[in-house]
């Protein structure tokens, strides 16, 4: 197991964000989390992280409890690889730079072997002609493969992804999901927040509905989208078919 | 191909003769008035009665050649002080605005006395700062103390260190947290996510005001003088007493004037560079 929550609680003041939520990820799987606005799903994220500390409870990544506060969580990151909502890339770096500053600085790999790794990302994804380029003349769905190429190339044992594709124009968002298709059929773990339905059937080997901060159900993409079992889940499966969004 | 065929229409083509009119007219407008303003500006300086003593005591070309050496003399010194305390005065303050970012209780003295330190200097005026540092500090006859000159640019770099701390600072809060976030999550420490990611933000960000401040500080190194070393205005000051005729302090201000242009320029320049960036969607 390569990732593991254990009755996680996180609060901000008097809300309870996550409530005692428990969550497995095996490795070289792919786990959807899905769920209302608010429901918890990049709260989740940002802990496992460590962008954020938690109030209680366990995470461990490779059986080792990185939410103890004798952890170093620098080194904790450089195995986890995220990637935003809103992209995130360095507005003063060119694309290249953009991907090239971890591995140089974090990892200390040599500088003319991690150029030629990022070229080659870069032109497996197309976008080697905007190598030298900076992000704001990219649109967004370029911006935001770029972002990912940033986190792959520091090879993570994990990869988060919060709501890669919600700031994208619809006819953007199929670029960016091609490319994390692509991620899971080389075996690359990864948890996404998502409210694409069609996208979490098709990718993931599991789906994590999340309601007021627990696992209210999690099983296989057919059986959660499909044929849920709790009333909740209906509920909510019902609002996103209705505004068009499975 | 549509681009070949496209012509504007009427009504487009009526549009753009009515703005070329339009343009004409106010440039012609603008013309005008200038001319107009600028007459009756002229008529009523140089008609006033008391025109001919004012133009012999402030713009008598024969005392101005005479003294302009001894100013040169002063603004070199003006000059040194500028680029010496300007460029302390920003390592200062860059340093204070990153020590006051620094979280958790091990930095506490370290954020405390920053914080102190941009409330007290930028509170207590120069001119008192100037009289501490150049008449106090010597006072105390300690072993290798510096010349007058060096206490009075360090009073300088001190109080202007606190006002750029505080620019930088604003500077560095304007970068989103989402920046850090992406950062911190590529595994950065903190001290590479503001060394790599938010101090070349937050500077160029600033840029326009740190540059500003710097004309500002060009006026101030002239207060030196109130301890001894000659700067320009001084020089002018003492030239005017030799010949009771303030032409010299003209010189001085048109000199004052000639050498704070290029920073205003480069000032404007960074300023425009900026804004186009942002409009750019960056």
């Amino acid at each position: 197991m390569l990732l593991s929550c254990e009755n996680v609680r996180k609060t901000f003041g008097p809300t309870v964000v996550l409530d005692d939520l428990s969550l497995e990820v095996d490795e070289h799987r792919v786990v959807a989390l899905i769920g209302a606005s608010g429901s918890g799903k990049s709260t989740l994220l940002r802990c496992v992280n460590l962008l954020t500390g938690i109030d209680d409870g366990t995470i461990r990544l490779d059986g080792e409890d990185i939410t103890d506060p004798r952890v170093n969580p620098d080194l904790v990151r450089r195995r986890i690889g995220m990637v935003f909502q809103s992209y995130n890339l360095f507005p003063h770096m060119t694309v290249l730079r953009n991907i090239t500053l971890a591995p140089e600085k974090v990892h200390g790999r040599p500088a003319a072997e991690i150029r030629d790794q990022a070229m080659e990302w870069l032109g497996r994804v197309g976008l080697a002609d905007k190598a030298n380029s900076y992000p704001d003349r990219l649109s967004g769905g370029q911006q935001q493969r770029v972002a990912i190429v940033r986190a792959l190339v520091n090879s993570p044992r994990l990869l988060l992804l919060d709501e890669v594709t919600s700031a994208l124009d619809p006819e953007l968002v199929g670029e960016v999901l091609t490319m994390i298709r692509g991620l899971k059929e080389e075996g690359m773990t990864m948890v996404l927040a998502t409210h694409e339905m069609g996208f979490a059937r098709q990718v993931a080997d599991r789906v994590v509905f999340l309601d007021g901060g627990r696992v209210l159900e999690a099983g296989p993409p057919e059986q959660v989208l499909g044929d849920p079992v709790e009333a909740r889940t209906r509920q909510f499966l019902a609002r996103i078919i209705e505004a068009g969004r499975l | 191909m549509t681009t070949e065929l496209y012509r504007p229409s009427e009504i487009q083509r009526g549009r753009v003769a009515y703005r070329r009119r339009q343009t004409i007219r106010s440039v012609l407008l603008a013309a005008l008035s200038t001319a107009v303003a600028g007459a009756a500006l002229a008529f009523a300086v140089t008609g006033a009665p008391g025109w001919d003593r004012v133009k012999s005591s402030f713009f008598d070309p024969d005392v101005a050649v005479r003294y302009l050496p001894d100013i040169l003399d002063g603004l070199w010194l003006n000059i040194r002080l500028l680029v010496v305390c300007a460029a302390a005065a920003l390592a200062l303050g860059l340093l204070v605005a990153v020590l006051r970012t620094l979280r958790g209780p091990v930095f506490f003295p370290v954020r405390a006395l920053a914080t102190g330190y941009t409330y007290a200097f930028r509170g207590l005026p120069l001119i008192i700062v100037l009289y501490v540092c150049t008449l106090g500090v010597p006072g105390l006859r300690l072993q290798g103390m510096p010349s007058v000159l060096v206490l009075g640019g360090a009073a300088l770099v001190i109080t202007y260190g606190a006002y750029l701390a505080e620019v930088f600072r604003a500077g560095i809060e304007s970068v989103h947290p989402s920046q850090l976030a992406a950062a911190r999550s590529l595994g950065l420490t903190y001290r590479q996510t503001m060394r790599h990611v938010v101090l070349p933000q937050a500077v160029r960000r600033v840029a326009p005001p740190l540059l500003n401040d710097t004309v500002a500080l060009q006026k101030d190194v002239g207060l030196v003088s109130l301890a001894g070393p000659i700067d320009a205005v001084r020089a002018a000051q003492i030239a005017t007493a030799q010949d009771a005729n303030f032409t010299p302090y003209i010189v001085a201000g048109v000199l004052f004037v000639l050498l704070a242009l290029p920073l205003i320029g480069v000032t404007d320049w960074v300023t425009l560079r900026a804004a186009r960036r942002q409009s750019a969607g960056a």
